[in-house]
């Protein structure tokens, strides 16, 4: 599993591939905690495109970052998932939380 | 649920996270046997997935040097059986554990049984306190030329 951070102007875009499950879980909750305490970031893209597979440890990943983004009342979004990973985010429900889009461009068109 | 065995396997190995996918990446690939849809292979490296991080999240509190072992069988009626088993705390109370329950536990959804008991056709959870846990997975695959009938 690979994580790649960018932030456009007050957006964080974490962009990852591989599998995300609790081989990454914590890594990846630190990294981005620690960028969403020190930089003035309050939107949140995941980029799921190069991710191949996901589970609870995952989603948990997920779902703890939604609830810090939205109690400071910031955006957070889930681009590029394949229809595996799409499945198991819909499935729990997550997909009535975070908007999911097919592209960063797509967000930005918004 | 009687089962007449035509292919096993079993493995064991160390609770470090990195066997998560190890092991779902075994039994998806000894489940191919069952000539299953992709989506279908999906699903049991995910339960599988949710099994054995259980194992070490829950029942050896991330100990990493702890025992698992992983089991599955394929049957002539093209069952397939999955056993993951660990030597760790235990549950007091298995119908808690198997609630869906959103944010008990900061790292994980708290959806893993619930994506067991949908993707599986029955999950049994066997545990003593102090002893262990086991949980075996049974789903049995339709016959593709019987899914494009239905």
């Amino acid at each position: 599993m690979r994580i790649e951070c960018k932030q456009v102007r007050s957006t964080l875009v974490v962009k990852l591939s591989g599998e995300f499950d609790m081989m990454i879980a914590d890594k990846l909750r630190r990294e981005i905690d620690s960028r969403l305490e020190s930089k003035q970031i309050t939107n949140l893209i995941i980029n799921l495109e190069k991710v191949t597979f996901i589970d609870s440890s995952g989603l948990g990943v997920i779902i703890g970052r939604y609830k810090k983004i939205s109690s400071q009342k910031g955006h957070m979004y889930i681009v590029g998932a394949s229809a595996s990973v799409e499945k198991i985010l819909t499935f729990s429900g997550i997909n009535k939380l975070i908007p999911i889009y097919k592209n960063e461009q797509d967000i930005i068109n918004i | 649920m009687a089962m007449n065995i035509r292919n096993y396997m079993r493995i064991e190995f160390p609770s470090l996270p990195e066997n998560v996918s190890f092991a779902r990446a075994s039994v998806g690939a000894f489940a191919a046997q069952l000539d299953c849809t992709l989506e279908e292979i999906e699903e049991v490296k995910l339960v599988v997935s949710e099994a054995v991080s259980n194992c070490i999240i829950h029942a050896y509190d991330n100990r990493s040097n702890e025992k698992i072992m992983v089991m599955a069988s394929i049957g002539l009626e093209r069952e397939l059986e999955i056993l993951v088993e660990d030597t760790g705390k235990g549950i007091a109370d298995i119908s808690q554990a198997m609630e869906p329950t959103y944010s008990s536990d900061e790292t994980r959804m708290g959806m893993g049984f619930t994506f067991m008991k949908s993707f599986m056709d029955n999950v049994e959870v066997r545990s003593i306190v102090g002893e262990g846990t086991s949980v075996t997975l049974r789903r049995t695959f339709l016959y593709h030329d019987k899914e494009a009938l239905a």
